[in-house]
């Protein structure tokens, strides 16, 4: 299978602060292929070098076969982006919208009459065509934004943190979309903060301070995480998590929804261990049970084992 | 990679449909040019009419009484004030209450029967210079008019040299003649950069920019399409201000039209290009909006020749003005309003608004180029 994009030691520094530091990975066609990492990670700088927004300080890369260092027009003819904040016309009404970008894009006659019906259809904006856009919820931009940025059916779409302040509601919907492009071939190349949407993706790049730091599917991802994890259950659990803060054999406990868990070295010691611990500090125990990593704790556990510290 | 007549096309539509809903710059676009033309053509007069004038007559003769009553009868003048001690001058013209005052000396009416030289002194307020010249003059006039018609009395002949003057193109030396035309340069260099110094900071402003330069679209595709619902806007400010100048003002509008529209064309690319520049340079709204008034206002006020005589100013500023567009497009507005000239003068003029429309186009294009790299 032949690459949608390639890149090989990618940097780009903005004066001395490296934003993205020698990140090598590739992307397969028709792929999910989600970018995950807190804010500041180098996910945007990446993906605008990657549309030709922005020239890399060194490395090289190719997007659908064109390289991004010189071939960044081509490169525009054949993707779709979205940017991280709504960037359409708010003063042009929906119609108007797709009208705009279809110029843009070139595509004209019959073919504009079918593209403008799917969007419309597909973003479910068809009642509302003639609104201007600046009045519709966020959730219907973002996905008339979607619509617009694949007029021109390219081979590859990318989003920069497409739901970033948008309810979960929408946020399903909006999945929902991309899996209807990703069935009808298109490769998505997508940004996110959100660990539940890195879930969908079929494979996941981990960045942190502009480096790279894992690339696999999720579960994959998952599995190799190395220290076990208790879920704990306590009347207390903000309390708890802060007991067990340095707790000989404890890695780390933070709350997770109304639990807690529990990073530990050894998993059977520590189920042994915790209840006269917490008991000692007055706290009491009602259930501890082994868990799935999720993919925030795998993200945890490998800037901890690099060292670093998660910038957010 | 090859320009796009439809992406062009989009961008323009875009910028019509924006501009539309937009009621600022809509009233900008129209409102303004009208009323500034209407405004400025009736501030800026060189004109000086009914100046108000004190008589002091010591004489208190028919004589007398007869040059007071060619000063009243010029139109130039209206009598204020009549006095009847020196000393009464100094206070009427510090309040400013009149601009001249008039001394008739005792023996005024003897001295012209003896075939004396008969003296009278016109004392004139110097804070406007300008003004004060053009009062002095016509009192000047007035007077020498009055004397030859004494002479005549006393020998009747001809006169010995009669200078027969005919002012060509503005023939009543009407001010607003040569300030309007020129207006219609100013106003249009102003409000096209005015206007399009909004259109891109506007769109790094709202984010749209981004989105614009992840699309295949070209940096010349843009500002083309930008200008050109601007350039319309332009054209039909042109017609107005030159329907005000003609039916307001009553100036004559003797050349062709084509050729105004050719050279306005011109012209205002050359602005609104400028516009654009200063728009992409600077990426704030406001604030490209105050640097293209600096940029047009002054240079085009100041410099251009529609108020104050190039010629004589010092060379450093005769050599900058050559840089003002406006200059060049006064010269042909006047031409094609008073002396109804064709190409064949015009030109020169030509020549500087291809060059004009060149850099300002060009400079925007590079401006823009920069910022989606």
């Amino acid at each position: 299978m032949s690459k949608a994009v390639d890149v090989t030691g990618l940097t780009r520094a903005f004066g001395d602060f490296v934003a993205v530091d020698h990140v090598t990975f590739d992307v397969e066609e028709g792929e999910i292929f989600g970018f995950l990492g807190p804010n500041g990670a180098g996910k945007t700088t990446t993906i605008k070098m990657l549309t030709g927004l922005l020239a890399p300080s060194s490395g090289e890369g190719h997007v659908v076969g064109h390289d991004i260092r010189t071939e960044s027009e081509f490169i525009k003819q054949r993707i779709g982006y979205m940017s991280q904040l709504f960037s359409l016309y708010g003063d042009l009404t929906v119609d108007e919208n797709i009208a705009f970008f279809a110029g843009l894009y070139e595509v004209s006659g019959e073919r504009l009459e079918q593209r403008r019906e799917w969007v419309l259809q597909m973003s479910g904006l068809t009642a509302h065509r003639k609104r201007m856009t600046g009045e519709l919820p966020l959730g219907w931009k973002q996905r008339l934004a979607l619509g617009c940025a694949v007029l021109h059916e390219p081979p590859i779409l990318f989003l920069d943190e497409p739901t970033s302040g948008v309810d979960p509601v929408s946020r399903r919907n909006f999945w929902d979309l991309i899996y209807t492009l990703a069935d009808r071939g298109t490769t998505i190349f997508v940004s996110t903060h959100y660990m539940e949407e890195a879930e969908y993706c079929h494979r996941l790049a981990l960045m942190n301070r502009g480096r790279l730091i894992a690339l696999d599917r999720p579960a994959t991802l998952r599995s190799a995480m190395a220290e076990p994890i208790l879920e704990l259950a306590t009347d207390d659990g903000p309390a708890a998590a802060q007991a067990l803060q340095g707790a000989p054999g404890i890695i780390e406990a933070a709350m997770f929804g109304r639990a807690v868990h529990v990073v530990v070295d050894d998993a059977a010691r520590a189920t042994h261990a915790l209840p006269a611990l917490l008991k000692s500090r007055g706290l009491a125990v009602h259930g501890i049970t082994p868990v799935r990593p999720s993919l925030e704790d795998v993200f945890v556990s490998l800037v901890r084992r690099e060292g670093g510290a998660v910038i957010s | 990679m090859a320009l796009s007549a439809q992406r062009l096309w989009a961008i323009a539509r875009k910028e019509a449909i924006q501009l539309r809903r937009d009621l600022r710059s809509l009233g900008m676009a129209f409102v303004v040019p009208a009323f500034m033309i209407v405004f400025f053509g009736y501030v800026i007069s060189f004109d000086v009419k009914d100046i108000r004038i004190a008589v002091f007559d010591q004489d208190r003769t028919q004589r007398s009484r007869e040059l007071v009553q060619a000063f009243s009868a010029s139109g130039r003048f209206q009598v204020a004030e009549r006095l009847e001690r020196y000393g009464d001058i100094e206070p009427m013209l510090d309040a400013g209450a009149v601009r001249l005052a008039l001394v008739i000396p005792p023996g005024f009416q003897r001295d012209l029967g003896t075939g004396r030289t008969a003296t009278v002194q016109a004392a004139v307020d110097g804070a406007d210079a300008n003004t004060a010249s053009i009062a002095l003059n016509y009192a000047q006039a007035i007077v020498s008019a009055y004397s030859a018609g004494v002479l005549l009395r006393a020998t009747p002949r001809a006169s010995p040299v009669v200078a027969q003057a005919r002012v060509w193109y503005n023939e009543t030396l009407s001010s607003s003649n040569m300030i309007v035309p020129g207006l219609v340069a100013m106003i249009m260099m102003i409000i096209s950069a005015m206007l399009t110094a909004l259109t891109v900071a506007r769109e790094w402003e709202r984010g749209t920019m981004e989105q614009l330069a992840a699309t295949p679209v070209h940096p010349t595709e843009v500002i083309i399409g930008k200008l050109l619902p601007y350039l319309a806007i332009g054209l039909i400010d042109v017609s107005v201000a030159v329907f005000i100048g003609m039916f307001v003002f009553g100036v004559p509008f003797r050349g062709n039209p084509l050729l105004l529209v050719g050279m306005a064309t011109l012209f205002l690319f050359g602005t609104l290009g400028l516009g654009v520049f200063i728009s992409a340079t600077i990426k704030s709204q406001l604030l490209a909006t105050q640097i293209a008034m600096m940029a047009t206002y002054l240079p085009s006020l100041l410099l251009s020749g529609l108020m104050f005589d190039v010629a004589s100013m010092p060379w450093v500023l005769r050599i900058i003005s050559n840089a003002v567009p406006a200059k060049y497009f006064i010269v042909v507005l006047r031409g094609l309003f008073l002396k109804g000239v064709g190409f064949s003068v015009l030109w020169v003029q030509g020549v500087a608004m291809v060059i004009f429309a060149f850099v300002g186009v060009s400079l925007a294009i590079r401006a823009f180029r920069k910022e989606i790299a």
